[in-house]
This record gives structure tokens, sequence and C-alpha cells, in this order.
């Protein structure tokens, strides 16, 4: 039996992109954990106590400490179980892997974010913003079945992101931002993750999941564009 | 590899670019600085980092590595057998540094930069407070992470301590120019302590500009409204 503080506790939210991630991490690893749902509109003293700065999901809770950050938390699940690496070992393309995880998050989250409930030519130009971004990422898909190279990877994670969230809900936004004669690279890379098995176990099933985000909508007043 | 030459693009008084350039000191690896003209961006940095346009941007054997940070983690990783090593060993202490120096740029910074830009006393007051709550939060992860030792990194500066202290130059002219205590002795004293060894640190000295060139140059690049 494990001892206690060898447990592995993950504070998540079962439709957030950066909670699945972890999830995805920890399966990759072959790491069992204890998931705990948090209702984020509603947050337990539990979250606040072990991420007082953000007080945001997700947190990992390992030997008692807390880790918050999905990027920072991925780092830390490489450096403690070696197996199954999700970086790149060659410091240069280590540095490239956290390169393309930080833009994920710091420009096409954001680019992303700021399509939804514009309309006419606001619209327009924030899908242009978001498209301009997602072209890098296209041109770094080429030659390889995901961006870790042969296996899922840093980057893979972080990009679930695009392949789940933004792509996922482009009927629902009514936007399509990633077309695939813009995207065919992107589109490929979808298809290769939802055949791999470690993807299909850790992603939020996708009707409930549309079901969520129109609820979402609807409860903020957004309107599909 | 670590053969290859090593050149940096940069600008003198960015707090972003003296990051890379305190590591390669503390790895003693001898680096050309490409001075960037201030208001206009080389082709050169255009063709290393298409994505952001921005400096610094190392090149490593013409290889290009971007974003401050990285650049950090990568001098540290390539050059692992010379000198201290600037990320913790322990795998915790390592996600508390990366996360705290994300908190310094995403919050920390961003209230610094607020400063200058409040217009008015209310806006001024409102910048003070939430500047000094980020400085509170700081002094006490300061505490959290060097168990007592003189650096976020304990003995030997490292990874966090360059990812605060690059700003202590830019912090000290906000200070001058709004006439306000930004890093109070009384309320931050670790902090206040640990600036002090920051900047005279050897890997530090030669790469953090002068206070007074620095406002001078502030003066140049903002123009601040009169109120």
């Amino acid at each position: 039996m494990a001892e206690r503080s060898e447990e592995v506790k993950l504070l998540g939210m079962w439709a957030s992109p950066f909670s699945r991630r972890i999830e995805i991490a920890l399966t990759i690893k072959g790491v069992s954990y204890e998931f705990s749902e948090q209702d984020i509109t509603n947050k337990s003293a539990l979250l606040l106590q072990l991420n007082p700065v953000h007080k945001m999901i997700p947190v990992l809770v390992h030997h008692v400490k807390p880790i918050s950050e999905s990027l920072v938390i991925l780092e830390y699940i490489d450096d403690t179980w070696q197996n199954n690496p999700i970086l790149p070992q060659d410091p240069y393309e280590k540095a490239m892997a956290r390169f393309w995880a930080k833009f994920i998050d710091e420009q096409i989250c954001v680019a992303a974010m700021n399509v939804v409930g514009k309309t006419g030519e606001e619209k327009d130009a924030a899908v242009e913003a978001t498209r301009d971004l997602l072209k890098f990422l296209e041109k770094e898909l080429v030659g390889k079945d995901f961006f870790g190279g042969k296996n899922l990877g840093f980057v893979d994670i972080a990009a679930t992101l695009i392949a789940f969230w933004l792509m996922r809900t482009e009927e629902i936004v009514g936007v399509k931002v990633v077309p695939v004669e813009i995207f065919p690279e992107i589109h490929r890379w979808v298809k290769n993750l939802l055949a791999n098995d470690v993807i299909k176990k850790c992603i939020p099933p996708e009707d409930e999941h549309l079901r969520y985000i129109k609820d979402r909508m609807v409860k903020l007043n957004i309107k599909p564009a | 590899m670590t053969t290859g030459e090593v050149k940096l693009i940069g600008a003198w008084a960015s707090p972003f670019v003296m990051r890379p350039r305190i590591a390669l000191n503390l790895k003693s690896v001898p680096y050309e600085f490409l001075q960037e003209t201030f208001g206009s961006k080389s082709e050169l940095l255009l063709k290393s980092n298409p994505a952001h346009k921005k400096i610094p941007v190392l090149l490593h054997a013409d290889k290009p590595v971007c974003e401050s940070n990285i650049i950090v983690e990568y001098i540290d990783e390539t050059w692992s057998s010379s000198g201290p090593s600037v990320l913790p060993s322990h795998p915790y202490d390592r996600a508390m540094a990366r996360f705290w120096a994300a908190y310094i740029d995403e919050k920390w910074f961003v209230s610094l930069r607020s400063f200058p830009k409040a217009q008015g006393e209310e806006e001024t007051k409102a910048a003070l407070a939430q500047l000094e709550e980020a400085n509170a939060i700081l002094e006490k992860a300061f505490i959290d992470c060097s168990k007592g030792k003189p650096f976020f990194n304990g003995d030997n500066i490292g990874y966090l301590d360059i990812a605060l202290g690059c700003f202590l130059g830019w912090l000290r002219v906000t200070e001058l120019t709004g006439g306000h205590k930004l890093l109070d002795e009384a309320k931050t004293p670790s902090l206040s302590k640990w600036a002090e060894r920051f900047c005279n640190d050897p890997a530090v000295k030669p790469v953090m500009p002068e206070t007074a060139k620095l406002a001078e140059f502030a003066k140049k690049i903002f123009a601040k409204p009169h109120a």
C-alpha cells in the first residue's frame, strides 16, 4: 500500500482544457491519481488553500505539496516520472517545445477567445488574427504525426486546447476558424490524436462537452455568430 | 552540443534581454551581443523570431531560441557542466521557480508597468496598492524558496532571482520619476536585502544598466502626459 505522501491528487474540472492536460500527462506516465472535481463557480476552501495566488484549477498535489499552472505541472510530472518522456531530451528541441506551448497559451488561446461573441467586421478581424497565429503551428506539423514527432509530446498536450476546444466548438460558436482547406496539417494531426488511446481516454465526451459549452454561452449571454 | 558561436540579439535597456546575459555570465560563455536600434527591428531579428519579432533571441550555431526564460533554461541545460546550476535540481523546487517566474511576468511586472501609466491621485494609489500586494506575495515566496539562504535559488543566483532581478533597474527608475518607494525595506525586508545582493552579483553587475542612463532613456521613450 502506497504511503500517504506518495499519493497524487488532481484538483480539476471535467470540461477544462487545462485540467485535461494534466490527466493526459499522468495517463501517459501510468501514474494513478485521485481526481477531485471542482466547482469553479463556487470555489472550495481546499482550492483556495492550495492555490491562493490564482485560485484556479488545475492543482496537482504530490507529497502533500501543491503545484499550479498547467504547463508548470506538466514539467513537474516529466521531471518526477522519467518513463515515457513528454519533453524532448535535446536542449534545443526542448526549448522549441516550451516556446510553442507558451505560444499556444499566451497567443492562440487569447486570440481564439476573442472571436467568441463578436460579429461582423470585428469577428472577421478576430478570426484572421487567430488564423495568422495558427499558421505557425501548421508549419510545425509538416512531416510529423504529432508535434512531438512519432509520439505525443508536450506541445501536443498543450495543443489539445485547439483540437478539442477551439475546433470542437466551431459549430456552436458559429465560426469556422480552422477550415481544412487552410489547415490540412492540423486536421491530419487531430485525426492522429483521435486514434490515440490516451487521448480517447482523457478528453471530455463530445456530446456532454458541447451541451456544457452551449449552456455556458446562454448563461453568459453570448450569441453564436 | 556546446560548440558553436553564441550570439544574443538584444538591447542594453531591456530587462528581458538581461536574463540570458546573466545566465551566459554565470556559465562563462562568451557571446557576441547584437544590439538592436531602438525603434526599428533588424532583418536578423525578424527572421530569427517571426512569431513575436521580439528580443531577446539567442543564436547558438545560428539556431534561434526565443523567450527570455526559455533561453535561460536552454543555457542552463546546454552548458550544464559549466558554473553553478541555474535551475534548482529538485522537481518541486523547479516547479516553484517556474511558477513564480510566470507570476512575475503575468502579474508583478504588469503591476510595475501600470504604475507610471497611472494618471491622477486615484489611479496612482490603486496602482501602488496593486504593486504592494504583489510585493507582499513575492516577499513570502522569497522566504519559502530561499529557505534561509541569500537567494531564491539558495547560495547562488538562479532562474527565479534572474526572472525578478532583471527588473530592478526599471523599478529604481520608476521610484525616481514617480517619487514613490516601490520596494520598501519596512514592508518587504527580505526582498529589499535580496535586491541589493542581486545587483552586486558579479554575473549581474556588468549588464545592469546605470539608473541615471536608464532614467534618461525612459524620458525619451515614455512621453508622460501632464496631469
